[in-house]
């Protein structure tokens, strides 16, 4: 269980910091593919905001209702990487090669491009919620009661 | 080859680590943990890597340090004090021995940036020619990693995926 942070400081840099690492990370995500960056770490910096923000404000403020809300996620990242490998089997094609997308209107490289979005986008989908769900995982009541219990 | 700011930065690596492993307090071992993986980005940012140590500074620097600190308040206080017996001869011996091994091993290595190197000669230049006409990708590592060998990447996820499963099943006990 944690309790929301004392410190109007803290309180006051978290209202302004957590919307910019979470604004960090959708770019980190989606500029993946012309610089450094990509899924994993994109996925990495939004589960880090959320966790700031239970951190900051414990785990009854109305943020981290939200936040658990994100947990009922767990695994549509991956079912959202493996659909896309499905739909290329749809498509005719081996399991996960994006040519063949059907997308109208697409060249071969832009069906690739668009593959490689999607499955960035199920990476970061499944690190995010999984970074939370430890979280969530290691601060719950039942382990300090149990460590203090022996 | 070494470039010259590189000794500095490998000096503060060996620093931290050895802090990492001596000092007696499990938070400050944490925090010092945490200053290996940001000097460890630094190097691989230095040798061209950027997306590595994009990762380390993410993951080693960040979520794995509030992971470990999370864990350390999680048990008791009393755990957070480290008693540790001195080393054995033995272990003085042998050590030492395996880094000699290793850095005769080291000898064989290609130089750094070596174009016939046997990494750089199989299959990377074809990735590094066609990335951009294939998936119109300018960072061939994305590239490599979501499109050529996107299977692996899967896998990846499945692992990530499992283990949040395993730490939900083991640390939430409702009964």
């Amino acid at each position: 269980m944690i309790r929301p942070h004392e410190s109007v400081i803290v309180q006051a840099l978290g209202y302004f910091i957590i919307p910019m690492v979470q604004i960090f990370g959708l770019y980190v995500l989606f500029f993946g593919q012309y610089g450094p960056g990509g899924g994993f770490v994109g996925g990495v910096i939004l589960g880090t905001g959320m966790i700031l923000s239970v951190l900051i404000f414990g785990h009854d403020a109305s943020q981290s209702q939200i936040i658990k809300k994100v947990l009922h996620c767990d695994g549509v990242g991956l079912l959202i990487y493996a659909g896309v490998g499905g739909l290329c089997m749809i498509g005719g094609g081996e399991f996960l090669n994006y040519t063949n997308l059907e997308i109208p209107g697409l060249e071969t490289a832009s069906r690739r491009s668009l593959g490689i979005v999607l499955t960035q986008i199920g990476v970061a989908v499944d690190v995010a919620v999984t970074a939370v769900s430890i979280v969530f995982s290691l601060s719950a009541e039942e382990i300090i009661e149990d460590s203090i219990n022996g | 080859m070494i470039f010259s700011y590189e000794i500095p930065l490998l000096l503060l690596l060996l620093i931290t680590a050895a802090g990492a492993i001596l000092v007696k307090d499990l938070i400050s071992a944490v925090l010092l943990l945490g200053s290996y993986s940001f000097f460890l980005a630094l190097v691989w940012a230095g040798l061209g890597a950027v997306d590595v140590a994009f990762v380390e500074a993410v993951v080693g620097a960040g979520l794995g340090t509030v992971l470990f600190l999370l864990t350390l308040f999680g048990t008791a206080p009393k755990d957070t004090r480290l008693r540790r017996p001195p080393p054995s001869a033995l272990t003085l011996i042998i050590f030492p021995l395996l880094g000699v091994l290793l850095l005769y091993a080291a000898n064989d290595l290609p130089e750094f940036g070596d174009p016939n190197s046997p990494a750089s000669v199989h299959i990377s230049p074809t990735y590094l020619e066609q990335s951009y006409q294939d998936t119109l990708t300018p960072n061939v590592v994305t590239s490599v990693l979501m499109d050529y060998r996107s299977l692996d990447t899967m896998v990846e996820t499945v692992v990530i995926f499992a283990s949040g499963i395993a730490c939900a099943l083991l640390l939430r006990r409702h009964s």
